[in-house]
């Protein structure tokens, strides 16, 4: 059932499997499948829209949805550590959070990718949706610098819990950005409701997201395994320390 | 096709990152697990079993 030589079990093979199989499906779907945005103007028929860019869509909006869930979890299991103290709260956390950063990097990337052809410009330093998703991914990546400034995990996972507890209000802050303060930002209020997606995009979109779930879970499913074995790995360590101390003491 | 260069940076970009972390993180695992003992690893064990 479990190799011991690797962090995969049979149901993390399961999961791997389905999102390669999913994402293959994506592409083919998102790249050749879907119709680009073309609009026409209703007094000059002239075309307007993203054209292929829209294809990036697929990607980006799934990717931001899954940082978010991410962090979430990271939080709640912060949460969970800061009630029960005890290491698999501590090791989800980590992963989560890890996870989320990546995730976060590249919504950020795509998102600025996407931004050139339909706002043309790679960046806006004045767009409260970008800022407040800059700001997320750099409070996150302090978090994994604090996580990393500390020799033993037990000793970094309090104030890592309180930081990735704070860090996640953010959240809710990119999400009503776009409706706060509506004009101060190049993004859509909703993409559903801009793009007037339905049918073959909508059912794009939405498996774009079942993806992004299922990788984002076998991703955060390893990080974790991974976290709980150097967790094993450290406290080995730790215990073969103070034995060989004994054994010096007893030779005195 | 119009905008193929960014569509490929997009896809390509995140599927190579995506990509290259799992792959990193399956080696760490494997290089963990090769020094940890395998009762250590009982990844269907649930926190309370493993006392942690």
């Amino acid at each position: 059932m479990t190799s011991s030589l690797t962090t995969a079990s049979k149901g993390s093979k399961i999961l791997g499997m389905t999102s390669i199989v999913g994402f293959v499906v994506l592409v083919l779907l998102a790249f050749f499948v879907t119709d680009p945005d073309i609009r026409f103007h209703p007094e000059t028929g002239e075309e307007f829209g993203q054209f292929d860019a829209v294809r990036l869509l697929y990607l980006h909006v799934p990717m931001a949805i899954v940082t978010y869930l991410a962090f979430v979890v990271c939080a709640i299991a912060s949460a969970g550590y800061l009630v029960k103290r005890t290491f698999w709260w501590d090791s989800m956390a980590h992963a989560a959070g890890e996870v989320g950063t990546l995730t976060c990097a590249l919504v950020l990337i795509t998102g600025s990718i996407w931004g050139r052809p339909v706002w043309n410009t790679w960046w806006e330093w004045g767009d409260v949706r970008l800022m407040s998703t800059l700001i997320l991914f750099l409070l996150f990546l302090g978090y994994l610098a604090l996580r990393g400034a500390f020799v033993s995990p037990q000793h970094a996972a309090r104030p890592a819990a309180i930081v990735a507890l704070i860090a996640v209000l953010d959240i809710p802050l990119i999400n009503r950005s776009v409706e706060w303060w509506e004009n101060r930002t190049l993004h859509q209020k909703s993409t559903l409701s801009e793009l007037k997606i339905e049918d073959l995009t909508l059912f794009t979109l939405v498996l774009g997201i079942l993806v992004s779930v299922l990788v984002v879970s076998w991703l955060i499913l390893h990080r974790f395994r991974v976290a709980w074995l150097e967790h094993v790995e450290f406290e080995q360590g730790v215990k073969t320390a103070i034995e060989e101390r004994r054994h010096l003491g007893h030779g005195d | 096709m119009t905008h193929l260069g960014y569509l490929l940076a997009g896809w390509g970009l995140s599927s190579f990152i995506v990509l290259l972390y799992a792959f990193r993180l399956l080696k760490r695992g494997a290089q963990l697990s090769a020094r940890v003992p395998s009762d250590q690893a009982r990844w269907m064990s649930s926190p309370k079993q493993n006392g942690r």
